[in-house]
Order: structure tokens, then C-alpha cells, then sequence
């Protein structure tokens, strides 16, 4: 299934991309399944998307926890804990 | 209600008067102004979520007391020391639901809007990192006993 994911604040620099469309196994249902799956892309991925780093996602612009499922089509986003105010 | 996310500046005194003015129930105005503190930064946010996410936090604190009308305005983009970065105002009958939503909406801000500030400073550019005092000051809003009754 495609799903449009987008990179914001340090991950955006880290990768040098601030969104790409993939095509993800349909296996991969959830936001942590997601990452697991980037994290396997090595490189830069997996030194942003490893288990220890804080990464936040939202889901079609909600924020969402590891466990929150995806589906073709979502547009999912990942990024650092929120520093705004 | 107004929710804005912008480059510009804004004024504070034309803001509070768009809440107060033409409403003679309002008995009490809270607003909150935030600044830039020492050095230059950059401030991206993620255009779309970051309107909705702050008219949630809205909601939930009109569904804690009363609020009669606000203003919460983030700026983005680039900004200096002692610029002005973000507004919340709140009107209400009273005092204490003015600045217990103002205080509120700004708290949850921090933790839940989509925004992340760049610091430009003698050593180079770095991103702030998120402060585990922020999300203390959020969730303490989920004690019930801070909950208006």
C-alpha cells in the first residue's frame, strides 16, 4: 500500500527530504511497524528512526501513538517533541 | 474565536479589544504574551495540523470553563531576540476561568502544537530540545482536582 510520509524539524535536515510517497508491505499497520520498516532502510534512516531516538508521529495530522494504526492513503509525519510557545 | 499562524507581528492591544469590545458580559480579560529570550531563531511548524491541533486545545479548554471568545496567535519563521512569539487571550465573566484557560491553552501548546524552534547562537545553529518541564506543566491539568467544577 502507498502512504505519503512527511519529515519535519532535525528529521527533515537529517534525511534531506521533507516528504516522500512508499510503498509499504499491507503486513505494516501501525506507526511503530512503519518506523521498524524505515529504520530497516540503514544510513541516515536508521541512525534517525533507531529505537532509542524520540520521535514523535502524527497520523493525518493528529498525533499519534506507536500503536495507532495507518492505512493506504494516510499521510503519516514524524518528528522531534514539539518545542512551539 | 481566532486562531492564527503567521509571519507577521501582531498587537496586542487590538487583539484584547477583539475579544472585549463589543461584549459587556465580559467581566475579565487573561492574555499571555511569549518572547524570544536571548538568541535568533527559526521556527518551522507543520501547516494544516498545527491550526487544528490548537482549536482542539481550545475546545477542551472551553470544555473546562467558561470561555467566551479567544485569540491565540503563533508566529513562524524568522525571529530575534525580544520579538513577540505567541498570544493567548481569553475572555470570560470572571478572573478565574480567564486565567486558568489562558494558562491552559498555553501549557498545552507547548506539548501538543506542532512547532520547532531553530536557535541561531554564537556556536551555530541547533534545535531546541523538548523540556520534560513542559509536559510536567501539561499533565498536570489531568489531575482532576485542577478541574473546574
Amino acid at each position: 500500500m502507498k502512504v505519503m510520509v512527511r519529515f519535519f524539524a532535525s528529521l527533515k535536515e537529517q534525511l534531506g527530504k521533507d516528504a516522500e510517497e512508499i510503498e509499504v508491505p499491507a503486513a505494516i499497520g501501525t506507526v511503530a511497524a512503519l518506523r521498524a520498516h524505515l529504520v530497516k532502510r540503514g544510513g541516515d534512516w536508521q541512525a534517525v528512526f533507531a529505537e532509542k531516538k524520540l520521535v514523535r508521529a502524527a497520523v493525518n495530522q493528529e498525533m499519534a501513538q506507536p500503536g495507532a494504526a495507518i492505512k493506504a492513503g494516510d499521510e503519516i509525519a514524524f518528528f522531534p517533541p514539539v518545542t512551539g510557545g | 474565536m481566532k486562531i492564527s499562524v503567521q509571519r507577521e507581528d501582531f498587537d496586542l492591544t487590538t487583539e484584547v479589544d477583539s475579544i472585549r469590545k463589543n461584549n459587556p458580559r465580559v467581566g475579565a480579560v487573561a492574555s499571555f504574551v511569549g518572547q524570544v529570550r536571548d538568541v535568533s531563531m527559526t521556527l518551522e511548524h507543520y501547516p494544516g495540523m498545527t491550526e487544528t491541533s490548537i482549536g482542539k486545545i481550545i475546545e477542551e479548554a472551553q470544555g473546562r470553563w467558561q470561555v467566551m471568545d479567544c485569540v491565540v496567535i503563533h508566529r513562524y519563521g524568522e525571529l530575534q531576540p525580544a520579538d513577540q512569539i505567541v498570544l493567548v487571550a481569553v475572555a470570560s465573566a470572571h478572573r478565574g476561568d480567564a486565567f486558568a484557560a489562558c494558562e491552559f491553552i498555553m501549557d498545552y501548546l507547548k506539548t501538543q502544537a506542532p512547532f520547532w524552534k531553530k536557535e541561531h547562537g554564537p556556536q551555530g545553529a541547533r534545535w531546541v530540545e523538548a523540556r520534560a518541564s513542559d509536559d510536567d506543566a501539561a499533565e498536570r491539568w489531568q489531575d482532576p482536582a485542577r478541574k473546574a467544577g
